[in-house]
């Protein structure tokens, strides 16, 4: 396709994963302008309060706080274990699941409650086609 | 409207039968319950199957095939680990309506090895599993579990002997998979799966196979009503909107609901149960449930565990089966194998494990998703 053969760039991981023009990726939430209920992934209604319509895309925030994790030590073929699956609160809304890297992978040392941020990185993987993907991780905040 | 027994009901011993198929094992547990009843499949009025695995391959139909086609009408359901349950409970709100007065249940599931559960993912471009962290069962769990900790500082040992537990009990069941003690060190220091579940911390993936006959009041009667077990409430809910559950599935809220409900319909409370046995597809959620189900405060799960209160002859004994852990979790047979679990204590033919003058016990699955079926048995003679 001449459109696909154009484009540049990774593609998103997630369809809420924007990598806007010339601008820095950020994570979109789609907000209810009803009962404010924060979403991911475009929808027609909102599964809280049943309106229709009333979903605004909005910027999720970088900053955020580990809500809980488990450590993943088996997982399918190929998955390089052990890592952290991480529960993260964006600061002003919005729960996001990811990996949280930098950060080894004890108990002991992962804190609930700890201040994270997103980043985003190029995937480890590509689709059959070889295409990059751009995804994004959480790593402890300074 | 008619009150519901079980008039009669069974399951296989849980294990492993590659030469067998979904319906076999299902036929077998029919052909179980009906006797156990004194009927036959001519006496059932209509069939509700239970299977996950091969859901749209008419396995209540095929069973009919080996028992007999008598042309009754057959429901065939499938809502995660709550399959069981809900097949359970389209009979009783068939009789409920007055519309039966005799129908079977079967629930049954063909695991084999089936190893890690979930984490499909979808939605297209590349797999997500191990990348934007882990949709796999023992995480998922997992995580349910650490906020109980973070909550309430629950520790690693206090779910691991969840664990404990319900292989000691296991060792007086002899339909459950495994009859083997498991010490704290043992499951402490087994393979770590997602942490804080071990691998002896996660059910265990098996065949099996559960029916039920369940009769109106009036059909108990005729038959006698000297074993029937009473169903008190039945009841199934799906998760409601929750802050965080599209991201981190909520299996508490929809449990509370459905035991305020089931207390509400069998108008009793917690402090009226002599048994239970809960969804502990993995050691973290049976620590959620004490709380969930009301049989101690919120945050007094730990302390539970410790004063070994849900211990075979403690205050509120839980999964006396086994329970998942080591009876084994044959998904869409699950939520039936625990009813004959109930009834089997309520009749006082439970042996070796018999919980002493058992009058009332409750049954509690969770389909992840989120179904939560809760029913409340009660001993009638």
């Amino acid at each position: 396709m001449a459109e696909e053969a154009a484009a540049q760039g990774p593609r998103p991981v997630v369809s809420y994963l924007k990598i806007p023009d010339g601008g820095d990726p950020y994570l979109e939430g789609q907000k209810c302008s009803g009962c404010g209920a924060i979403f991911l992934g475009e929808r027609t209604t909102c599964s809280s309060c049943g309106s229709t319509g009333s979903l605004v895309p909005t910027p999720l925030s970088n900053q955020g706080e580990l809500y809980v994790y488990s450590i993943v030590h088996r997982s399918f073929p190929g998955v390089e274990v052990p890592y952290v699956s991480a529960i993260v609160d964006l600061e002003g809304g919005g729960t996001v699941k990811g990996n949280l890297i930098d950060i080894e992978p004890k108990p002991e040392k992962i804190r609930m409650g700890m201040p994270v941020e997103v980043v985003y990185k190029i995937a480890p993987r590509k689709d059959a086609e070889g295409n990059e993907y751009l995804t994004y991780y959480f790593k402890p905040r300074a | 409207m008619s009150d519901v027994y079980i008039a009669g009901i069974d399951m296989l011993k849980f294990g492993r039968f590659p030469e067998k198929s979904v319906p076999d094992l299902g036929a077998e547990a029919a052909l179980l319950a009906l006797k156990d009843a004194g009927l036959t499949i001519q006496d059932m009025e209509a069939l509700y199957c239970g299977n996950l695995m091969q859901a749209s391959a008419m396995v209540g139909q095929r069973i009919l095939q080996q028992i007999g086609q008598t042309g009754i009408p057959v429901t065939n359901s499938a809502n995660a680990c709550a399959t069981g349950a809900t097949a359970f409970r389209g009979g009783w709100m068939s009789i409920k309506a007055g519309i039966y007065d005799a129908v079977l249940i079967v629930g049954v599931e063909q695991l084999g090895k089936a190893g890690l559960l979930g984490g499909g993912g979808g939605g297209g471009g590349i797999p997500k599993e191990g990348l934007l962290g882990s949709q796999l069962m023992p995480a998922v769990f997992a995580e349910a579990g650490m906020e109980h900790a973070r909550k309430y500082g629950t520790t690693f040992e206090q779910f691991a002997q969840v664990s404990v537990k319900n292989h000691e009990h296991s060792t007086k069941n002899p339909k459950s998979m495994y009859q083997k003690e498991t010490p704290l060190e043992m499951v402490m220091n087994a393979e770590m799966i997602a942490y804080p579940n071990t691998k002896l911390m996660c059910s265990v993936n098996v065949d099996g196979a559960a029916a039920a006959v369940l009769v109106s009041e009036k059909k108990a009667r005729e038959i006698g009503m000297s074993r029937a077990v009473k169903v008190s409430a039945s009841v199934l809910t799906s998760d409601p909107f929750t802050e965080r559950d599209l991201v981190m599935p909520d299996i508490n809220t929809c449990t509370r609901q459905a035991a305020a409900k089931a207390y509400e319909m069998a108008g009793l409370g917690a402090e009226d149960l002599d048994l239970v046995e809960l969804h502990d597809c993995f050691a973290t959620a049976e620590v959620l449930h004490y709380e969930n189900l009301g049989l101690c405060g919120d945050g007094e799960a730990g302390k539970l565990i410790d004063e070994r209160q849900t211990w075979h002859g403690g205050r509120i004994p839980v999964n006396v089966s086994g329970g998942l852990l080591s009876k084994g979790h044959p998904l869409g047979a699950t939520g039936v194998a625990n009813m004959y679990e109930i009834a089997t204590h309520l009749r006082g033919e439970a042996g070796a494990r018999q919980v002493e003058g058992a009058k009332v016990g409750m049954t509690h699955v969770i389909g992840l998703g989120s179904a939560c079926g809760i029913h409340i048995l009660e001993k009638s003679a």
